[in-house]
């Protein structure tokens, strides 16, 4: 949450309200409407650390709002964040695990653990491919989103069969 | 798993059952669009048996929509060309609308897919001195329809599959992908009982395979009935039912279900499904 509030005050200042509805606006229904307590917590931990600064503005027979500016240590945190490679997908993948731990206790076998996982990636998929169906087709950046849930999944699958075919 | 379930394999595959109706009278269910009995296929590689398909019992009903799944090398495409009586079977039985299948020499087999079988080749296998529109009509043509339906029916199938202007080109002329959608297409063109296709969408980028699976929808609901190898677990999610082989056999055979119960979701739920 850090760097995308980051983000977005480097492109204006704005009150923490409005930084909800950009995140809705520009994500559309791909992400989890951020919840407001989070987005003023984080802003709080931002401002204590100097990257950002609040100015209060008054408003005529209402509290004052706060409005968050990105200061100079701000626009270098989010540059760095830019600019570094970002963490690729795990690998230490908790099935993998229980894949090979679980019939060394023989509480389970390695196929019937296999088949029941291929299984319930499929419905994984299949409750990906509905979403897509209803996701308005002109909301390009949910339908990425979705998109890329779909090749993780599949290159889930496709690992599992390589599992089938060695371990078993 | 259905290989230990007596109702998917042995005899009871081999003809309608007879089961009670509503009312309690007796009434025949409907014959399994194709049944196989302990199927086997061992290849003879310079004198040295590879055996590629092991004692297979699959028993699919009509309107069915069966994903067949696996590893390469596992049997899926020898499985379904047993079942389109393009390789001959090494033992066992196969059983299609009822009839005896596997016992039926080359010229009745032809018959067979002519009036009811669509299949589409893991390698596509157009006719390549034949334009796109001619491969696609060719087929409907074939089985007595005319001309005007054949025109008809490859205009709205190269339409769907985004071929209306590859109508006039050649085989050789299109890429990987667009052969494959044509295949399909000519594989459709019968409107078959029963569609066998090896890998559709192996070629296909996500754009192209969304038509393929939005064709495949129509199909089904249509209540033709699908068997389909795939390694697109896009493709396979839409499946009724999956079937995963594993060296020649049957390792895992079931419906594919809901992942979880929840009320219908919005995009959002992706960070969530994936997290
Ligand atoms: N004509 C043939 N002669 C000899 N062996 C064959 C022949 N066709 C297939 N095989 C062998 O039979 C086995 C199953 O092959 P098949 O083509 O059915 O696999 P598949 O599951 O379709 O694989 P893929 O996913 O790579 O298409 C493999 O070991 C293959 O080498
Ligand atoms: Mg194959």
């Amino acid at each position: 949450m850090r760097p995308f509030l980051l983000a977005l005050l480097a492109k204006e200042p704005a009150h923490g309200y409005e930084l909800k509805q950009a995140l809705e606006q520009i994500f559309g229904s791909a992400y989890p409407s951020p919840n407001i307590g989070q987005i003023y917590v984080t802003l709080g931990r931002l401002e204590k650390d100097g990257l950002v600064r609040a100015v209060d503005v008054e408003q005529p027979n209402r509290p004052n709002k706060k409005v968050y500016h990105l200061t100079a240590a701000g626009r270098e945190a989010l540059d760095a964040w830019a600019d570094e490679p970002t963490e690729g997908p795990r690998v230490r993948d908790e099935f993998f695990m229980k894949l090979v731990l679980a019939p060394m206790t023989g509480i389970s076998d390695r196929m019937t653990l296999i088949n029941r996982q291929r299984r319930h990636y499929l419905a994984l998929m299949r409750d990906l491919n509905e979403l897509a169906g209803r996701t308005d087709p002109a909301d390009r950046v949910a339908l990425l989103l979705i998109e890329g849930a779909m090749l993780h999944l599949q290159a889930d699958l496709d690992w599992l069969d390589r599992c089938q075919e060695d371990l078993s | 798993m259905s290989r230990s379930e007596p109702d998917r394999a042995g005899g009871a595959a081999r003809k309608g059952r007879v089961v009670r109706g509503a009312g309690g009278e007796r009434e025949a269910a409907p014959d399994p669009v194709v049944s196989t009995v302990n199927l086997v296929k061992i290849y003879q590689n310079g004198g040295v048996p590879v055996p590629a398909v092991r004692g297979v019992d699959l028993r699919v009903e009509p309107g069915e929509f069966v994903a067949i799944m696996g590893p390469s090398g596992s049997g899926k495409s020898t499985l379904v060309h047993m079942l389109g009586g393009l390789d001959v079977r090494t033992s066992g039985e196969i059983w299609l609308d009822g009839r005896r299948a596997d016992t039926l020499g080359e010229s009745a087999w032809a018959l067979l897919r002519r009036q009811k079988i669509g299949f589409v080749f893991q390698f596509f296998n157009l006719v390549a001195n034949m334009t796109v529109a001619d491969n696609v009509e060719l087929p409907a043509l074939l089985a007595g329809a005319s001309p005007r339906v054949a025109r008809e029916r490859r205009e709205h199938l190269l339409g769907a599959l985004g071929l209306t202007d590859r109508a006039g080109a050649a085989p050789a002329q299109l890429a990987g992908g667009e052969q494959q959608r044509v295949a399909l297409a000519r594989a459709l063109a019968n409107r078959p009982s029963l569609l066998l296709a090896d890998e559709p969408t192996g070629n296909l980028d996500s754009r192209n395979t969304r038509d393929v699976l939005r064709l495949l929808g129509e199909v089904h609901r249509d209540g033709q009935t699908i068997i389909l190898v795939t390694h697109d677990a896009r493709v396979a999610s839409l499946a009724d039912r999956v079937v995963s082989l594993l060296d020649g056999q049957i390792v895992d055979d079931g419906a594919v279900g809901a992942a979880r119960r929840r009320p219908r979701g919005t995009a959002g739920d992706v960070v969530e499904l994936r997290g």
